[in-house]
């Protein structure tokens, strides 16, 4: 193993794991939104709005996340969408994870005991007073950990945008076994660099977790 | 209008779950003050006429009305939200499971509804919680959360939650099945309590003795219909129909009574 090089490299392979890091929070607050927005939707009285959210759901769950860039990306100007390949990326990446976290999501608000909600109609409280008051506080601290699946999830995930270019750790990893012929190196070098990524979001995610426990 | 004969009326009341019909035409009601337990077998429908005096199970057919207001009124969904929401505030209810919120301290549980609803200021809220917890003997548990109580601790906040919304009537949904046989009587006391202050209550059951004890009238109910009812000494001792004799049997004897 060619320790010299790795030392020598190192650097820009932390620049570029930057890059993996904005893109992956950038996917991950997008993820969040849509994946929010969908599960609202899932769960609304409102017949066309439970379809769209579970057609969303189904057709990006049911699609590679690679195809979907691939789409967006080089399919988007035809039909008249120019996005860089970060941007693409982005959206692209997040659009893809929110139907993941929708049913994140949904599943955490729907397991709340039915007991809950009928407490709080009971004291007189609307249907979205009940949410926000009762469902949504504890929906929430059941949904922390499986969200942090998905949010390892896309922090590896955000590798595939290699495939369109951009300049992150996966990307960069190739771009430098190109000039150097050692994969061994430069994979185990980023590998380690993911490794640590995510390894440090699921210490926050397991402190958020404890955090927000009850008594 | 108000009409203190007919303090909590149903008229009529149908409800049916595709061809299976749970509640079949009952009419009854309770006057104010009055103190009124429903009795009988699971799967009598007692549980789906009591959750139906504040909507929480939709009649199919038939009303409810409370101090001169029908409650079920036929209305558009949006005016239909803000009526059945006023209603509802003045209907406490007591579920079997308590259904206390675990996310909010004891205070809170009995707070968050006044304050959300009736726009009350922290300093009436702290009042309010201190009088009600101090009623049910929870006072000492203000900074507790649900988790650290026992059982019938649990149903004493549920019971000062409901009396917190100042309510007209409060519904018993067998507020004391869920708990273990020695935590029962703490309950029960807190209910003779608001017996002896004249709070109108319904109070479906699975025992006899408090229902006997505390309550004005005893109604039967079998199979979507009231079979029977009456004062209790009349309905218990000496009961008129042989279906009411069957179920006291039974009853009875499981707890080695009669």
């Amino acid at each position: 193993m060619d320790v010299d090089l790795i030392l020598k490299v190192y650097p820009h392979f932390i620049k570029a794991a930057w890059v993996t890091v904005e893109l992956s929070v950038l996917t991950i607050l997008l993820g969040l939104v849509c994946g929010a927005l969908a599960a609202a939707a899932r769960l609304s009285r409102f017949a066309i709005l439970r379809f769209i959210g579970a057609a969303y759901v189904s057709v990006l769950r049911g699609v590679p996340a690679l195809i979907f860039l691939f789409l967006l990306y080089f399919g988007g100007p035809q039909i008249g969408i120019q996005l860089s390949a970060f941007e693409a990326g982005v959206i692209g990446l997040g659009v893809n994870i929110g139907a993941y976290m929708a049913e994140t999501m949904r599943g955490a608000i729907i397991s709340v005991d039915k007991g809950q909600a009928e407490a709080a109609r009971t004291l007189g409280l609307s249907r979205f007073q009940a949410f926000r008051k009762v469902i949504l506080p504890q929906a929430m601290r059941l949904m922390i950990r499986p969200l942090g699946v998905n949010i390892n999830a896309q922090i590896k995930g955000t590798a595939l945008v290699a495939a369109i270019s951009v300049v992150e750790l996966t990307y960069t990893a190739q771009r430098y076994i190109g000039s150097t012929y050692k994969p061994f190196e430069m994979f185990l070098l980023a590998g380690a660099l993911y490794l640590f990524i995510i390894t440090l979001t699921g210490k926050g995610i397991a402190y958020l977790d404890r955090k927000v426990r009850l008594p | 209008m108000a009409n203190s004969e007919k303090f909590v009326e149903i008229r009529h009341a149908r409800k049916s779950y595709g061809s299976l019909e749970v509640l079949k035409d009952i009419s009854l009601s309770v006057d104010r003050g009055e103190i009124v337990a429903i009795i009988g077998p699971s799967g009598s429908g007692k549980s789906t006429l009591l959750r139906a005096i504040n909507d929480l199970d939709s009649l199919s057919g038939g009303e409810v009305w409370l101090d001169g207001v029908q409650i079920n009124k036929t209305l558009g969904h949006r005016e239909y939200e803000k009526h059945i929401n006023a209603m509802r505030q003045q209907v406490g209810m007591v579920f079997q499971h308590f259904n206390l919120f675990p996310h909010m301290s004891v205070r809170d549980n009995v707070t968050m509804a006044p304050k959300l609803l009736k726009g009350i200021s922290d300093k009436e809220a702290e009042a309010l919680a201190i009088e009600q917890l101090n009623h049910v003997g929870m006072l000492e548990r203000i900074d507790y959360y649900p988790s650290q109580l026992s059982g019938g601790q649990k149903q004493r906040v549920a019971i000062a939650r409901a009396l917190a919304m100042k309510p007209k009537v409060m519904l018993f949904d067998e507020a004391t099945s869920a708990l273990d046989p020695e935590l029962v009587e703490e309950v029960n006391q807190v209910m003779k309590m608001l017996a002896e202050e004249h709070m109108t209550m319904v109070i479906v059951t699975h025992e006899m003795d408090f229902a006997a004890s505390v309550c004005d009238r005893v109604i039967f109910m079998d199979g979507g219909v009231v079979v029977e009812e009456g004062a209790p000494e009349q309905v218990f001792r000496n009961p008129k129909e042989e279906r009411t004799r069957a179920f006291l049997r039974k009853h009875l004897s499981v707890h080695g009574k009669g």
